[in-house]
């Protein structure tokens, strides 16, 4: 299990993955104050809500090369016949995502704050639902890889697969932003949900896709 | 070591279309097994039954041993190094002493000199030899090798047979899916 989440990461990192999710991110965050406008104070309030729009778009970015390409190379083949099964290994991947593009998107939240002229309290809370939302976010993006891989236009179908099921996250998570602790511990809940559940399912998928 | 498959009137369908029905195959400690067949018959989908990779659609599979399964795509990492690449396999086996293994395997197969090289710098050829030297690291007790002979060249083919009776004199068990020759003495024909 480590081997295979190591394997993952190395991959994610080495892949320019990670230096392309967070190169999203804040392209995203920049084209909100061309769009409307150098308000500082309009921008202020609708910040915190744009950084977390632009987390779910770029956390989409990925998500055909999470599980597709070791289904095509026969990776999962490989541990299938040593026993692994496919929830093991879709967890391996949640938890290797997370690794890969968590932290550089946590850290490239404080160019964004500073972009859309955000308070250090409102960055905070930012950064606090992002670290308990991201855990969901890489469940889901690799659920939705397993769901779509072998589809032709995958990508496109991951958007409508993913982006509709990760709207809790984005609602308490923007929401804690005013809300405080109160949104902070319903986006927990969401999280820890798709956290546990998208294993299961994207298990699920992989055994489907093997045979 | 002590490798056995059973297949008990095994039926193999894909996409809902029956591909092969009522196969029985006993593959017994040292023996082995060609199944064969033209283009198409469901050769790799019944050694995929049999790895536990494909449920039969009726039928059941019993394996005894641990297995080391080759099948089409090398599953191996095209910017790591070959050494490594098989390594990552080889500590995946959970055996003793991954590295030794892996050096051992890359000269089996005449892959000695490439072990630096990156994946995706290999010619096919050299890729389905790294696959089969990933088999002969793993150790496993039976080897499902899908059209193992597939992309090599006649002095690798030798070789290849070497190692499957290398592999079956120390009571390992071998089916081999192919629609080439292979010497394989005694085994048993599964025609499809």
């Amino acid at each position: 299990m480590g081997a295979l989440v190591w394997r993952d990461v190395r991959r994610g990192y080495a892949g320019g993955g990670a230096t392309l999710v967070v190169a999203f991110f804040l392209l995203v965050t920049v084209l909100f104050p061309f769009a409307i406008g150098p308000d500082a104070a309009l921008l202020a309030r609708v910040g915190g809500g744009i950084v977390w729009a632009a987390a779910l778009l770029a956390a989409l970015l990925p998500v055909e090369r999470l599980v597709a390409p070791d289904l095509e190379a026969g990776v999962v083949d490989q541990l299938a016949v040593r026993g692994v099964s496919p929830v093991t290994i879709a967890a391996a991947k949640t938890l290797a995502h997370w690794i890969a593009f968590a932290p550089p998107l946590l850290l490239a939240t404080i160019p964004a704050a500073a972009l859309l002229n955000l308070s250090g309290d409102r960055l905070a809370l930012v950064a606090a639902g992002l670290a308990i939302g991201t855990p969901g976010l890489a469940a889901l993006a690799v659920t939705t890889g397993a769901l779509v891989a072998g589809l032709r236009g995958a990508g496109a179908v991951a958007g409508l697969v993913m982006l509709p099921l990760a709207v809790p996250l984005l609602i308490f998570g923007a929401g804690a932003i005013d809300g405080g602790a109160g949104g902070l511990k319903l986006l927990a809940a969401v999280s820890l949900l798709l956290t546990v559940g998208g294993p299961i399912v994207a298990g699920a998928a992989i055994r489907m896709a093997m045979e | 070591m002590s490798g056995a498959v059973r297949a008990v009137d095994v039926t193999v369908a894909r996409g809902g279309r029956v591909l092969v029905e009522g196969i029985d195959l006993a593959v017994a400690p040292g023996g082995a097994a060609v199944v064969a067949g033209p283009n198409g018959v469901g050769k790799s989908s019944l050694l995929r039954v049999l790895a536990g990779l494909l449920r039969p659609a009726a039928g059941h599979v019993e394996r005894e041993g641990t297995v080391a399964w080759m099948g089409e795509a090398a599953a191996l990492d095209p910017e790591r190094a070959l050494a490594d690449a098989l390594a990552f396999w080889a500590a995946q086996d959970a055996r003793a002493l991954p590295d030794v293994r892996v050096a051992a395997a890359l000269d089996a197969m005449l892959l000695g000199d490439l072990a630096d090289v990156p994946v995706r710098f290999l010619s096919t050829g050299q890729r389905r030899r790294a696959a089969l030297a990933r088999v002969v690291a793993s150790g496993a007790d039976v080897w499902l090798l899908d059209e193992p002979a597939s992309g090599l060249d006649a002095g690798a083919v030798e070789r290849l047979e070497q190692l499957i009776a290398g592999h079956r004199a120390t009571g390992g068990a071998v089916v081999v899916a192919t629609h080439q020759p292979l010497a394989l003495p005694d085994a048993a024909q599964v025609a499809l």
